[in-house]
Protein backbone atom coordinates (compact mmCIF):
# COMPACT_ATOMS: atom_id res chain seq x y z
CA UNK A 1 0.00 0.00 0.00
CA UNK A 2 2.56 2.15 1.08
CA UNK A 3 4.90 1.92 -2.14
CA UNK A 4 1.74 2.44 -4.33
CA UNK A 5 1.61 5.96 -2.98
CA UNK A 6 5.30 6.38 -2.99
CA UNK A 7 4.98 5.28 -6.83
CA UNK A 8 2.50 7.32 -7.44
CA UNK A 9 4.37 10.36 -5.80
CA UNK A 10 7.69 9.65 -7.93
CA UNK A 11 5.84 9.28 -11.22
CA UNK A 12 3.69 12.43 -10.15
CA UNK A 13 7.19 14.07 -9.58
CA UNK A 14 8.99 13.50 -12.67
CA UNK A 15 5.57 14.25 -14.99
CA UNK A 16 6.39 17.47 -13.16
CA UNK A 17 9.98 17.77 -13.61
CA UNK A 18 9.70 16.76 -17.28
CA UNK A 19 6.93 19.27 -18.50
CA UNK A 20 10.40 22.07 -17.45
CA UNK A 21 12.25 20.20 -19.98
CA UNK A 22 12.80 21.47 -23.61
CA UNK A 23 11.46 18.53 -25.82
CA UNK A 24 13.41 17.15 -28.55
CA UNK A 25 10.60 19.05 -30.86
CA UNK A 26 11.35 22.54 -29.45
CA UNK A 27 13.18 25.19 -30.90
CA UNK A 28 15.33 27.82 -29.12
CA UNK A 29 15.91 31.23 -31.11
CA UNK A 30 18.37 33.52 -29.99
CA UNK A 31 17.67 37.11 -31.52
CA UNK A 32 18.55 40.58 -31.51
CA UNK A 33 16.54 42.54 -28.87
CA UNK A 34 15.59 44.94 -31.72
CA UNK A 35 13.40 42.01 -32.79
CA UNK A 36 11.59 41.09 -29.73
CA UNK A 37 8.10 42.44 -30.71
CA UNK A 38 8.44 41.11 -34.50
CA UNK A 39 9.58 37.56 -33.01
CA UNK A 40 7.37 37.00 -30.76
CA UNK A 41 4.81 37.82 -32.85
CA UNK A 42 6.21 35.71 -36.09
CA UNK A 43 7.09 32.59 -33.56
CA UNK A 44 3.05 32.42 -32.69
CA UNK A 45 2.52 32.71 -36.42
CA UNK A 46 4.64 29.80 -37.05
CA UNK A 47 3.37 27.63 -34.07
CA UNK A 48 -0.17 28.37 -35.60
CA UNK A 49 1.04 27.29 -39.21
CA UNK A 50 2.85 24.24 -37.90
CA UNK A 51 0.79 22.25 -35.09
CA UNK A 52 3.18 20.86 -32.28
CA UNK A 53 6.20 23.01 -32.72
CA UNK A 54 7.36 25.14 -29.93
CA UNK A 55 9.36 27.88 -30.36
CA UNK A 56 11.38 29.36 -26.93
CA UNK A 57 12.90 32.79 -27.32
CA UNK A 58 15.80 34.40 -26.37
CA UNK A 59 16.32 38.32 -26.40
CA UNK A 60 19.68 40.22 -25.44
CA UNK A 61 22.37 42.38 -27.35
CA UNK A 62 23.89 40.20 -30.13
CA UNK A 63 27.08 40.13 -28.42
CA UNK A 64 25.45 39.02 -25.03
CA UNK A 65 23.76 36.04 -27.25
CA UNK A 66 26.89 35.29 -29.16
CA UNK A 67 28.63 34.63 -25.49
CA UNK A 68 26.08 32.32 -24.91
CA UNK A 69 26.24 30.22 -27.35
CA UNK A 70 30.17 30.48 -27.46
CA UNK A 71 29.86 28.97 -23.44
CA UNK A 72 27.34 26.06 -24.23
CA UNK A 73 23.88 27.56 -24.38
CA UNK A 74 21.80 25.24 -26.92
CA UNK A 75 20.74 27.37 -29.30
CA UNK A 76 18.88 26.15 -32.67
CA UNK A 77 18.68 29.34 -34.70
CA UNK A 78 20.69 32.81 -34.06
CA UNK A 79 19.51 36.43 -35.54
CA UNK A 80 22.03 39.37 -34.68
CA UNK A 81 21.79 42.88 -35.57
CA UNK A 82 24.86 43.00 -37.19
CA UNK A 83 27.40 41.47 -39.37
CA UNK A 84 30.17 41.49 -37.83
CA UNK A 85 28.87 39.38 -34.37
CA UNK A 86 27.49 37.03 -37.13
CA UNK A 87 31.18 36.63 -38.49
CA UNK A 88 31.98 36.11 -35.33
CA UNK A 89 29.83 33.29 -34.36
CA UNK A 90 30.98 32.16 -38.13
CA UNK A 91 34.97 32.14 -36.71
CA UNK A 92 34.09 29.79 -33.97
CA UNK A 93 32.35 27.43 -35.62
CA UNK A 94 29.16 28.57 -33.76
CA UNK A 95 26.99 29.00 -36.69
CA UNK A 96 26.31 25.82 -39.52
CA UNK A 97 28.52 27.06 -42.47
CA UNK A 98 26.91 28.45 -45.25
CA UNK A 99 23.16 28.80 -43.91
CA UNK A 100 23.33 32.79 -42.92
CA UNK A 101 21.05 34.84 -45.04
CA UNK A 102 21.00 38.99 -44.62
CA UNK A 103 16.90 39.19 -43.58
CA UNK A 104 15.85 42.63 -42.60
CA UNK A 105 17.57 46.06 -42.38
CA UNK A 106 17.51 48.82 -40.41
CA UNK A 107 18.10 52.38 -40.00
CA UNK A 108 19.61 54.24 -37.14
CA UNK A 109 18.06 56.96 -34.70
CA UNK A 110 18.85 60.00 -32.77
CA UNK A 111 16.19 60.29 -30.28
CA UNK A 112 14.76 62.36 -27.12
CA UNK A 113 11.91 62.31 -24.92
CA UNK A 114 8.40 63.28 -26.15
CA UNK A 115 8.15 66.04 -24.24
CA UNK A 116 11.44 67.71 -23.59
CA UNK A 117 12.52 71.51 -25.78
CA UNK A 118 14.29 70.08 -29.10
CA UNK A 119 17.42 70.63 -28.76
CA UNK A 120 18.87 68.33 -31.82
CA UNK A 121 18.75 68.95 -35.47
CA UNK A 122 22.30 67.68 -36.45
CA UNK A 123 24.82 65.43 -35.04
CA UNK A 124 26.87 68.10 -33.91
CA UNK A 125 24.58 69.87 -31.10
CA UNK A 126 25.07 67.07 -29.16
CA UNK A 127 27.70 69.07 -28.24
CA UNK A 128 25.31 71.40 -26.63
CA UNK A 129 25.63 71.71 -22.08
CA UNK A 130 21.76 71.00 -22.63
CA UNK A 131 22.46 67.39 -23.42
CA UNK A 132 24.02 66.19 -20.51
CA UNK A 133 23.87 62.49 -20.87
CA UNK A 134 23.18 60.44 -24.51
CA UNK A 135 21.97 56.65 -23.88
CA UNK A 136 24.35 54.57 -26.25
CA UNK A 137 24.52 50.50 -26.39
CA UNK A 138 27.61 49.29 -24.74
CA UNK A 139 29.93 49.14 -27.92
CA UNK A 140 31.74 46.18 -26.59
CA UNK A 141 28.78 43.62 -27.11
CA UNK A 142 26.13 45.85 -28.51
CA UNK A 143 25.60 46.06 -32.59
CA UNK A 144 23.13 49.34 -31.97
CA UNK A 145 26.32 51.52 -29.74
CA UNK A 146 28.87 49.78 -32.39
CA UNK A 147 26.72 51.52 -35.37
CA UNK A 148 27.09 54.40 -33.32
CA UNK A 149 30.42 54.60 -32.40
CA UNK A 150 31.53 54.49 -35.93
CA UNK A 151 28.84 57.15 -37.09
CA UNK A 152 30.08 59.43 -34.33
CA UNK A 153 33.95 58.42 -35.33
CA UNK A 154 33.06 59.62 -38.97
CA UNK A 155 31.70 62.81 -37.94
CA UNK A 156 34.28 63.32 -35.46
CA UNK A 157 32.24 63.79 -32.24
CA UNK A 158 32.90 60.41 -30.44
CA UNK A 159 35.24 62.26 -27.83
CA UNK A 160 32.47 64.79 -27.42
CA UNK A 161 29.99 62.14 -26.74
CA UNK A 162 31.80 59.49 -24.88
CA UNK A 163 32.12 61.61 -22.22
CA UNK A 164 28.18 62.18 -22.14
CA UNK A 165 27.66 58.49 -22.76
CA UNK A 166 25.55 56.44 -20.31
CA UNK A 167 26.31 52.81 -21.21
CA UNK A 168 23.53 50.25 -22.09
CA UNK A 169 23.15 46.40 -21.99
CA UNK A 170 20.33 46.63 -25.18
CA UNK A 171 18.97 48.97 -27.72
CA UNK A 172 15.80 48.19 -25.51
CA UNK A 173 17.20 49.90 -22.47
CA UNK A 174 18.66 52.89 -24.34
CA UNK A 175 14.88 52.94 -25.33
CA UNK A 176 13.41 53.25 -21.94
CA UNK A 177 16.33 55.78 -20.76
CA UNK A 178 14.99 58.42 -23.20
CA UNK A 179 10.88 56.96 -22.58
CA UNK A 180 11.94 57.90 -18.88
CA UNK A 181 13.84 61.39 -19.39
CA UNK A 182 16.90 59.84 -17.36
CA UNK A 183 18.73 61.17 -20.38
CA UNK A 184 18.79 63.51 -22.95
CA UNK A 185 19.17 61.06 -26.05
CA UNK A 186 19.71 58.63 -27.01
CA UNK A 187 20.85 55.93 -30.54
CA UNK A 188 18.16 53.39 -31.02
CA UNK A 189 17.06 51.70 -34.47
CA UNK A 190 13.63 53.57 -36.30
CA UNK A 191 12.20 50.22 -35.73
CA UNK A 192 12.54 50.36 -31.73
CA UNK A 193 11.61 54.42 -32.10
CA UNK A 194 8.65 53.63 -33.49
CA UNK A 195 7.25 51.56 -30.58
CA UNK A 196 6.99 54.44 -28.14
CA UNK A 197 6.11 57.39 -30.43
CA UNK A 198 4.37 58.51 -27.60
CA UNK A 199 7.46 58.82 -25.36
CA UNK A 200 10.26 59.59 -27.78
CA UNK A 201 10.64 62.34 -30.58
CA UNK A 202 12.94 61.31 -33.58
CA UNK A 203 15.54 64.31 -33.69
CA UNK A 204 16.85 63.00 -36.79
CA UNK A 205 18.16 59.90 -38.97
CA UNK A 206 22.33 59.09 -38.23
CA UNK A 207 23.94 59.19 -41.68
CA UNK A 208 26.13 55.83 -41.93
CA UNK A 209 28.26 54.57 -44.33
CA UNK A 210 27.72 51.03 -43.64
CA UNK A 211 24.33 48.74 -43.79
CA UNK A 212 22.76 47.45 -41.05
CA UNK A 213 21.58 44.49 -42.17
CA UNK A 214 20.80 41.44 -39.93
CA UNK A 215 21.60 38.35 -40.80
CA UNK A 216 20.24 34.77 -39.34
CA UNK A 217 21.65 31.86 -39.17
CA UNK A 218 20.99 28.13 -38.05
CA UNK A 219 23.56 27.02 -35.33
CA UNK A 220 25.87 24.53 -35.69
CA UNK A 221 25.11 23.00 -32.10
CA UNK A 222 21.66 22.26 -33.07
CA UNK A 223 20.38 18.81 -32.22
CA UNK A 224 17.21 19.95 -34.35
CA UNK A 225 18.53 20.99 -37.83
CA UNK A 226 15.59 20.64 -40.15
CA UNK A 227 13.22 21.79 -37.74
CA UNK A 228 15.43 25.17 -37.17
CA UNK A 229 16.02 25.48 -40.88
CA UNK A 230 11.97 25.66 -41.38
CA UNK A 231 12.22 28.51 -38.77
CA UNK A 232 14.60 30.66 -40.69
CA UNK A 233 12.80 29.44 -43.91
CA UNK A 234 9.01 31.03 -42.47
CA UNK A 235 11.17 34.33 -41.17
CA UNK A 236 12.67 34.80 -44.78
CA UNK A 237 8.87 33.82 -46.52
CA UNK A 238 6.40 36.42 -47.46
CA UNK A 239 4.58 35.27 -44.28
CA UNK A 240 7.87 36.28 -41.58
CA UNK A 241 8.94 39.26 -43.82
CA UNK A 242 5.13 41.00 -43.70
CA UNK A 243 5.19 40.73 -40.09
CA UNK A 244 8.86 42.71 -40.40
CA UNK A 245 7.74 45.08 -41.98
CA UNK A 246 4.94 46.07 -40.06
CA UNK A 247 7.39 46.50 -37.62
CA UNK A 248 9.56 49.16 -39.65
CA UNK A 249 11.71 46.85 -40.60
CA UNK A 250 12.90 47.04 -44.39
CA UNK A 251 13.41 44.24 -47.00
CA UNK A 252 17.31 42.88 -47.18
CA UNK B 1 44.20 46.55 -15.31
CA UNK B 2 44.00 49.92 -14.45
CA UNK B 3 39.75 49.42 -15.11
CA UNK B 4 39.80 46.75 -12.73
CA UNK B 5 41.61 49.26 -9.61
CA UNK B 6 39.36 51.78 -10.70
CA UNK B 7 36.04 49.52 -10.15
CA UNK B 8 37.74 48.14 -7.12
CA UNK B 9 37.83 51.35 -5.64
CA UNK B 10 34.80 52.25 -6.68
CA UNK B 11 32.92 49.47 -4.82
CA UNK B 12 35.22 50.02 -1.80
CA UNK B 13 33.80 53.05 -1.57
CA UNK B 14 30.40 52.58 -2.35
CA UNK B 15 30.39 49.73 -0.35
CA UNK B 16 32.11 52.16 2.34
CA UNK B 17 29.44 54.49 2.49
CA UNK B 18 26.56 52.10 2.58
CA UNK B 19 28.12 50.49 5.65
CA UNK B 20 28.91 53.58 7.53
CA UNK B 21 25.25 54.65 7.17
CA UNK B 22 23.37 51.76 7.69
CA UNK B 23 25.59 51.16 10.91
CA UNK B 24 23.93 54.71 12.58
CA UNK B 25 20.12 54.26 10.90
CA UNK B 26 20.65 50.19 11.36
CA UNK B 27 21.71 50.84 15.10
CA UNK B 28 18.83 53.46 15.59
CA UNK B 29 15.56 51.71 14.01
CA UNK B 30 17.10 48.54 16.04
CA UNK B 31 17.02 50.44 19.12
CA UNK B 32 13.77 51.92 18.42
CA UNK B 33 12.05 48.64 17.31
CA UNK B 34 13.73 46.58 20.36
CA UNK B 35 12.58 49.06 22.88
CA UNK B 36 9.57 50.84 21.63
CA UNK B 37 5.89 50.53 21.73
CA UNK B 38 3.86 51.47 19.02
CA UNK B 39 1.32 50.34 16.97
CA UNK B 40 2.23 48.93 13.42
CA UNK B 41 5.92 47.92 15.05
CA UNK B 42 5.45 44.70 13.43
CA UNK B 43 4.01 46.04 9.80
CA UNK B 44 7.13 48.59 10.00
CA UNK B 45 9.80 45.57 10.94
CA UNK B 46 8.79 43.67 7.72
CA UNK B 47 8.92 46.22 5.68
CA UNK B 48 12.02 47.24 6.26
CA UNK B 49 13.09 43.88 5.80
CA UNK B 50 11.72 43.27 2.53
CA UNK B 51 14.67 44.23 0.54
CA UNK B 52 16.25 41.38 2.18
CA UNK B 53 14.05 39.38 0.09
CA UNK B 54 12.80 41.17 -2.96
CA UNK B 55 14.56 40.99 -6.01
CA UNK B 56 17.36 43.68 -6.61
CA UNK B 57 15.59 44.41 -9.92
CA UNK B 58 12.14 44.89 -7.81
CA UNK B 59 14.12 47.90 -5.67
CA UNK B 60 16.48 49.18 -8.95
CA UNK B 61 12.81 49.17 -10.36
CA UNK B 62 11.10 51.31 -7.58
CA UNK B 63 14.32 53.58 -7.02
CA UNK B 64 13.93 54.49 -10.74
CA UNK B 65 10.46 55.10 -10.25
CA UNK B 66 11.05 57.03 -7.25
CA UNK B 67 14.11 59.17 -7.93
CA UNK B 68 14.29 59.21 -11.81
CA UNK B 69 13.72 62.45 -12.66
CA UNK B 70 10.40 62.63 -13.87
CA UNK B 71 9.40 61.67 -10.35
CA UNK B 72 8.69 63.98 -7.36
CA UNK B 73 11.83 63.67 -5.46
CA UNK B 74 13.60 63.69 -8.22
CA UNK B 75 12.01 66.63 -9.66
CA UNK B 76 12.69 68.37 -6.33
CA UNK B 77 16.46 67.55 -6.22
CA UNK B 78 17.23 68.35 -9.66
CA UNK B 79 14.88 71.33 -10.50
CA UNK B 80 15.75 72.89 -6.43
CA UNK B 81 19.44 71.82 -6.27
CA UNK B 82 20.58 70.36 -9.69
CA UNK B 83 20.78 67.10 -7.55
CA UNK B 84 21.23 64.02 -10.05
CA UNK B 85 21.30 59.97 -8.61
CA UNK B 86 20.04 58.79 -11.26
CA UNK B 87 23.46 57.55 -13.05
CA UNK B 88 25.97 58.43 -9.96
CA UNK B 89 28.09 56.81 -7.36
CA UNK B 90 25.85 58.28 -4.95
CA UNK B 91 22.44 56.30 -6.68
CA UNK B 92 24.78 53.20 -6.14
CA UNK B 93 25.29 54.01 -2.81
CA UNK B 94 21.80 54.22 -2.00
CA UNK B 95 20.86 51.29 -3.53
CA UNK B 96 23.73 49.07 -1.77
CA UNK B 97 22.45 50.41 1.38
CA UNK B 98 18.87 49.48 1.04
CA UNK B 99 19.75 46.13 0.00
CA UNK B 100 22.10 45.85 2.85
CA UNK B 101 20.26 47.48 5.59
CA UNK B 102 17.56 44.62 7.18
CA UNK B 103 21.32 42.44 7.67
CA UNK B 104 22.22 45.33 10.39
CA UNK B 105 19.07 46.56 11.75
CA UNK B 106 17.82 42.58 12.14
CA UNK B 107 20.39 41.71 14.29
CA UNK B 108 20.76 44.97 16.00
CA UNK B 109 17.69 44.34 17.12
CA UNK B 110 18.19 41.29 18.37
CA UNK B 111 20.74 41.77 20.12
CA UNK B 112 19.22 45.09 22.38
CA UNK B 113 16.61 42.85 22.87
CA UNK B 114 19.20 40.60 24.89
CA UNK B 115 20.60 43.10 26.40
CA UNK B 116 19.94 42.74 30.34
CA UNK B 117 16.98 45.33 31.84
CA UNK B 118 19.10 45.44 34.85
CA UNK B 119 22.37 46.44 33.97
CA UNK B 120 20.43 49.50 33.02
CA UNK B 121 18.65 49.80 35.98
CA UNK B 122 21.32 49.60 38.04
CA UNK B 123 23.24 52.15 35.43
CA UNK B 124 20.24 54.61 35.92
CA UNK B 125 20.07 53.92 39.77
CA UNK B 126 23.23 55.16 39.64
CA UNK B 127 22.57 58.29 38.31
CA UNK B 128 23.53 57.94 34.67
CA UNK B 129 22.52 59.80 32.04
CA UNK B 130 19.81 57.80 29.35
CA UNK B 131 22.19 58.87 26.35
CA UNK B 132 25.15 57.88 29.01
CA UNK B 133 23.61 54.32 29.56
CA UNK B 134 22.99 54.02 25.96
CA UNK B 135 26.61 54.32 24.81
CA UNK B 136 28.15 52.93 28.14
CA UNK B 137 26.03 50.15 29.11
CA UNK B 138 23.58 49.47 26.20
CA UNK B 139 25.77 49.43 23.12
CA UNK B 140 28.76 47.93 24.64
CA UNK B 141 26.83 44.73 25.41
CA UNK B 142 24.45 45.13 21.84
CA UNK B 143 28.00 45.50 20.01
CA UNK B 144 29.09 42.24 19.23
CA UNK B 145 25.87 41.14 17.48
CA UNK B 146 25.51 44.37 15.89
CA UNK B 147 29.35 43.79 14.06
CA UNK B 148 28.75 41.32 12.17
CA UNK B 149 25.49 42.26 10.72
CA UNK B 150 27.86 45.14 10.08
CA UNK B 151 30.44 42.89 8.39
CA UNK B 152 27.69 40.75 6.40
CA UNK B 153 26.27 44.35 5.65
CA UNK B 154 29.86 45.16 4.23
CA UNK B 155 30.20 42.36 2.37
CA UNK B 156 26.78 42.32 0.57
CA UNK B 157 27.08 46.32 -0.82
CA UNK B 158 29.80 45.20 -2.36
CA UNK B 159 28.82 42.51 -4.66
CA UNK B 160 25.36 44.22 -4.89
CA UNK B 161 24.55 43.69 -8.87
CA UNK B 162 20.90 44.03 -10.09
CA UNK B 163 19.54 47.21 -8.06
CA UNK B 164 22.62 48.93 -9.06
CA UNK B 165 22.61 48.19 -12.70
CA UNK B 166 19.37 49.48 -12.76
CA UNK B 167 20.37 52.89 -10.72
CA UNK B 168 23.55 53.96 -11.26
CA UNK B 169 23.93 52.37 -14.90
CA UNK B 170 27.54 50.99 -15.93
CA UNK B 171 29.91 54.12 -16.22
CA UNK B 172 33.65 53.11 -16.29
CA UNK B 173 34.61 55.11 -13.73
CA UNK B 174 31.84 56.70 -12.50
CA UNK B 175 29.59 53.52 -11.61
CA UNK B 176 31.16 50.85 -12.90
CA UNK B 177 31.59 48.30 -9.62
CA UNK B 178 33.21 45.61 -9.76
CA UNK B 179 30.44 43.02 -10.06
CA UNK B 180 28.95 45.27 -13.01
CA UNK B 181 32.56 45.20 -14.43
CA UNK B 182 32.79 41.85 -14.88
CA UNK B 183 28.99 41.43 -15.90
CA UNK B 184 30.30 43.72 -19.02
CA UNK B 185 33.52 41.76 -19.42
CA UNK B 186 31.38 38.63 -19.62
CA UNK B 187 28.95 40.03 -22.16
CA UNK B 188 31.57 41.25 -24.33
CA UNK B 189 33.45 37.61 -24.60
CA UNK B 190 36.57 39.50 -22.93
CA UNK B 191 37.21 36.39 -20.67
CA UNK B 192 41.02 37.30 -19.85
CA UNK B 193 39.48 40.66 -18.13
CA UNK B 194 36.89 38.69 -16.41
CA UNK B 195 39.41 36.39 -14.81
CA UNK B 196 41.10 39.73 -13.32
CA UNK B 197 38.02 40.38 -11.66
CA UNK B 198 37.06 37.40 -10.17
CA UNK B 199 40.05 36.82 -8.94
CA UNK B 200 40.19 40.72 -7.40
CA UNK B 201 36.58 40.10 -5.80
CA UNK B 202 37.34 36.71 -4.35
CA UNK B 203 40.36 37.97 -2.86
CA UNK B 204 38.41 40.89 -1.11
CA UNK B 205 35.85 38.59 0.16
CA UNK B 206 38.23 36.25 1.32
CA UNK B 207 40.01 39.36 3.31
CA UNK B 208 36.47 40.64 4.25
CA UNK B 209 35.53 37.24 5.67
CA UNK B 210 38.44 36.74 7.90
CA UNK B 211 38.78 40.26 8.80
CA UNK B 212 35.21 39.21 10.21
CA UNK B 213 36.61 36.26 12.18
CA UNK B 214 39.24 38.76 13.65
CA UNK B 215 37.28 41.56 14.67
CA UNK B 216 34.65 39.71 16.10
CA UNK B 217 36.23 36.55 17.77
CA UNK B 218 33.99 33.59 19.16
CA UNK B 219 30.61 35.24 17.29
CA UNK B 220 31.80 34.12 13.92
CA UNK B 221 35.03 32.92 13.99
CA UNK B 222 33.76 29.79 16.19
CA UNK B 223 30.42 29.52 14.38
Amino acid sequence: MQSMVLKRLLTAVALVAATGLTFAGDLTVSAAASLTNAFKEIAQNYEAQYPGAKVALNFGASGALLQQMAKGAPVDVFASADQETMDLAEKQGLVAAGERRDFVRNSLVLIEPADSKPVITRLEDLGHPAIKRVAIGNPASVPVGRYTKHALEAAKLWSVVEAKAINTQNVRQSLDYVARGEVDAGFVYATDAALMKEKVRVALEVPLDIAISYPIATTAASSNGDEARRFVGFVLSPAGQSVLKKYGFRQP
Amino acid sequence: MDAAWAALSLSLKVAGWATTINLILGVAVGYALARLRFPGRDLLDTLLTLPMVMPPTVLGYYLLVLMGRRSWIGAWLYDGFGINIIFTWQGAVIAASIVAFPLVFKPARAAFEAVDGQLEQAARVLGISELGIFFRVTLPLAWRGILAGVLLAFARALGEFGATLMVAGSIPGKTQTLSIAVYEAVQAGQDDVANTLVLITSAVCVVVLMAAGRLAPGRIANR
